[in-house]
Order: C-alpha cells, then structure tokens, then sequence
C-alpha cells in the first residue's frame, strides 16, 4: 500500500443529481460540478434549446454560487468590488455586473441583488466560487458590512422562455405580472414561503430564477411540481447544452471564454455595465488608461459563410492566413439555424461585414462579422 | 438496439459492412447516442484513399467534434451526399445511414475488427467506465 493517499478532485453534486439521472440525464463534469448536459430522452440540445425560445424549459443551476452581503456599509462595499452602480438599485431590483482586478480585467461576472435596504445578494459562476467568495471577504475589509457564502444553502432553479410566467405562476401566490424584467420578488413557491423569485436568466428570454432550500427532497419535489404544471405548456428540463447555447444566441459571456483574468472590460464589449462615474471601485484606474491607449481587439460575432463550425479556441485569420485572432465560443445555434462564433480579433478587423476566415481542421473556412446579439427577443418586459 | 451480426466495428465506433470487395462505412448507434444531436459531417471525395485506422473525415454533434477513423483501407467510391443536409439521419438509424463506400484493398483486414457481440460487450464496458 503506498504511505501516501492519492487525493483525488472531489466532483460536486447538486441536490437535483438523483433527479437527473432518474430522467435520464446525460451527466458531464463542468467546472468540478457533476451536471447534466442534455435529457436525450426529452428530445436533446436542439430540442431543448428550441423549446426555450418557444414556450419554456427548466434548468438546474444549483452549481451557481451566492454570497450576501449585508450590513451599514453593505452598499458601498458592494460599489467598490463590483463595476455597476449599485447605487441605482431599488430595493427589488437586480443588475448585472462584474468584480474586476486591479488592471482592469475579469473576476468574475455577477448578478447584483438588491434584496433590502443594505442587503445584496451576488449570485456567481459555478467555477470560480471560492475565488469568489474570497476576493469578496479580502476587499470588503475595510466596510462595516457581514460576508456570507450561502452557495451550499439553495438550490437554484430557473425557469426559461415565453411561458416560464405562465408556469411559476401556477405554483406561487406571488403577482409576477408585475415583477419586471432584472426585478426580484418574494413569495411561497410550491408551499416553500418567503421564497425569492428573480425575473432573471442565461438564455435570452424571459424567465425566472427561484432559490429554494439545497435538501435534495425540498429540492426534487418543486422540480417534479414545475415539470408537472408546465406540461400543458409544453415544458422540458434542459441542460447545460442548451443552456449555452441559448445564451451564446443572446451573446451572454461565459467566464473563461468572452470574459477572464486576461480580458478587460473594453476589449469584452460590457461598458455599459461598468460605471466610470461612479465612486471609485476596484480596476477603474486600470480601465481609463487603458481606454485612453486605446482598446487593440474586440469581441465580435461570426457567422460561418462557407461549410463548417467553429469552436471554441479555433484561431481566427486574415485573407492572407495570417493567425489574428481566436474563438472564444461556437457552436451550431439551434434556433437560427446557422454556424455561429464570438471571437477575439483586432479593433481594424472587427467592422461588420468584414470577411474572416476560421481555421477548422487546418483550413481557412470563411466566416463574416455580425451584428450582435445573434438573437434579440421580442422584449414584453 | 441490435448490433448487425453481418457488420465488424471498430473500438472507435464505426461500423462497416462488407460485399466482396465494396464495404458501406458509417457510425455506430452507440456512438451517435453518446454525441447527442448531429449537425455535421465532413467527408472525404470520391475517388480519394483511406486507410484503416486513421482518421477520414470527422462528425459533429451541437456539442462535440468527433474524428472519423476507417475500418479498413481502401479507395471512396460513394459518398451518401444526403448527410450534408440531413445528419440526423444518423440519429434516427445509425446503422443504415452510411457515410461513404470504399473498394476494400485487403478484405483480411477486416478480420482484425470486431463482430457484433464483441462490439455490444465492448461498449457495455465502456459505458460502464464513464
């Protein structure tokens, strides 16, 4: 027997894991999280993915992390870590945002909550949730202000699509018809009181996100009563397949794709969550050099013009071959039925229109820049 | 799903089904089922050689990228043209949608594959490691 124990990666399960396979699930490990990336049995991805845009589909996204911060100095600890202004938020309302490093690039992004007077709940990336959590408690020090990881307390599950409000409707007495979109509410979802409700999501469509407690039978029951009050509505579960998809149509950045340590702000396209204006916060200096130097690449969207798909860390290159650039992300997307890719490639080569070619299996396949987002909704909230 | 008895298979889950000395090539039913949706094939051209064990082309599911090796060796005389716009095909009936046809330059080499209940036995191991 070897003196020294072999320590293996531990892989995280969700209270839903038991759920998934009973349905069925395709289970992959994502970020040190076993989860499911596709129900075959419910039609798969391009099902999924479609179902979403068209009606409704559920997703587990328990993995995603939560840390709340409350206290006197709750709001300004919030402002300094975090690049939106979350001096704007009403009670009840959320925003989207991202904690920066001092030059200017990439935490994590994050979803702010304002959930009373000085109380915000960040909801994070599955992966990066120590780092997170960590970052967080080192940087908010100086406030007068409580840090809590209340990532292992809920189950996150969201509910997607044009009828996602038809369905949560059905299982909770609060009056969503008036819950705006990045707008939050309380209420008792399938007998579960004071439960948070968040007009938010990944996918491009409205829908919601309920946080439930993390007991795998609290967990299993609402998820088999939300499938069963959206049958009439024509609801699947869905994965991470088309979760990704989905929001890469939206063009929704994913960490370590579109946004990471090594990418700023600019060159990712978020301005208009990142508030210059307001109180200093952490990466600003950072960013305002470096808009004065003036930004060298930028985030585009590809579609593929000749046959083939893109995929992520695929290099992108110039009429003459010439490597001036990578995927970040590609796949077929489902719903539009084309090829389609973000990509980094410098400022000059960036305007819509312009011919790039993708190197698929050492050949250049030729591909055009886009308008983005791929997909709008039609907005009705 | 019942694997032809008259098909060999690769542990790299193609099938190939031989006449003589023309054998049909494609991918199988596991094999599809582990990719998920396809959206893609690239195939090689009429006319163009392959040989046994590398790759010839590649299959594309919404998720993943998955190389194309050849059962055996030998030169494309067909290729089923009808993938390039309905690779579900290969989703709905694996073992009947075909991918390309090939002359076989040595019909011993097949001998080296594996029958169907080695094949069934192979995958259950497989799928059981995963």
């Amino acid at each position: 027997m070897p003196a020294v124990e072999a320590t293996t990666p531990v892989i995280r399960k969700t209270a839903l894991n038991r759920v998934h396979r009973q349905m069925g699930a395709k289970m992959v490990e994502f970020n040190g999280w076993e989860m499911p990336v596709e129900y075959p049995s419910a039609g798969g991805i391009i099902t999924e993915h479609n179902r979403v845009r068209t009606a409704v589909g559920i997703f587990d996204v328990s993995h995603m992390g939560d840390i709340r911060l409350s206290g006197p100095e709750a709001l300004p600890a919030v402002q300094h870590i975090s690049m939106n202004d979350a001096s704007r938020l009403a009670v009840g309302q959320a925003q989207y945002s991202a904690m920066l490093y001092p030059q200017g690039t990439f935490v994590d992004d994050v979803i702010v909550h304002r959930l009373a007077d000085n109380e915000y709940l960040l909801v994070i990336n599955a992966g990066t949730r120590e780092k997170d959590f960590n970052w967080v408690r080192d940087n908010t020090r100086q406030f007068n202000c409580n840090i809590e990881n209340l990532s292992d307390d809920f189950s996150q599950i969201a509910i997607q699509g044009p009828e996602g409000v038809n369905l949560l409707q059905k299982l909770t007495n609060a009056d969503l018809s008036i819950v705006k979109f990045y707008w939050l509410t309380r209420g008792t979802v399938c007998g579960l009181k004071n439960t948070l409700i968040a007009r938010t999501g990944y996918t491009g469509e409205d829908g919601f996100e309920i946080y439930i407690p993390a007991d795998e039978a609290t967990s299993a029951r609402v998820w088999h009563e939300i499938l069963q009050a959206g049958r009439e509505f024509g609801v699947v579960a869905c994965g991470l397949g088309s979760r990704n998809t989905l929001r890469l149509e939206a063009k929704l950045p994913l960490y370590g794709h579109e946004i990471s340590d090594t990418i700023n702000v600019w060159e990712a396209g978020l301005d208009r969550f990142c508030n210059v204006e307001k109180p200093d916060f952490i990466g600003r200096t950072a960013l305002e050099e470096s808009r004065a130097e003036g930004v060298k690449r930028a985030l585009v969207g590809l579609e593929m013009v000749e046959r083939g798909i893109a995929r992520d860390g695929y290099k992108v290159l110039d009429k003459a071959g010439n490597e001036i650039g990578y995927i970040t992300s590609g796949s077929p997307a489902p719903f539009l039925k084309k090829n389609i890719a973000l990509a980094y490639v410098p400022v000059k080569s960036a305007a819509i229109g312009t011919t790039l070619n993708v190197e698929i299996r050492r050949q250049g396949v030729k591909s055009k820049v886009v308008p983005t987002p791929f997909y709008r909704r039609a907005r009705k909230t | 799903m019942p694997y032809p008895s008259d098909y060999k298979f690769t542990k790299q889950h193609e099938w190939i089904k031989a006449n003589g000395k023309s054998a049909s090539i494609g991918i199988t039913h596991y094999a599809q089922e582990s990719l998920g949706d396809i959206v893609f094939v690239d195939l090689p051209k009429v006319g163009s050689e392959i040989a046994a064990g590398t790759a010839f082309g590649s299959v594309e599911s919404v998720k993943a990228v998955s190389d194309l090796y050849a059962p055996a060796s030998g030169t494309v005389t067909e290729v089923n043209g009808e993938l390039a716009s309905t690779p579900e095909q290969i989703n709905k009936d694996a073992h009947s949608a075909w991918m390309i046809k090939i002359t076989l330059k040595d019909t011993g080499e097949l001998n080296s594959l594996l029958s169907a209940s080695d094949y069934e036995k192979f995958i259950t191991e497989e799928g059981g490691q995963t």
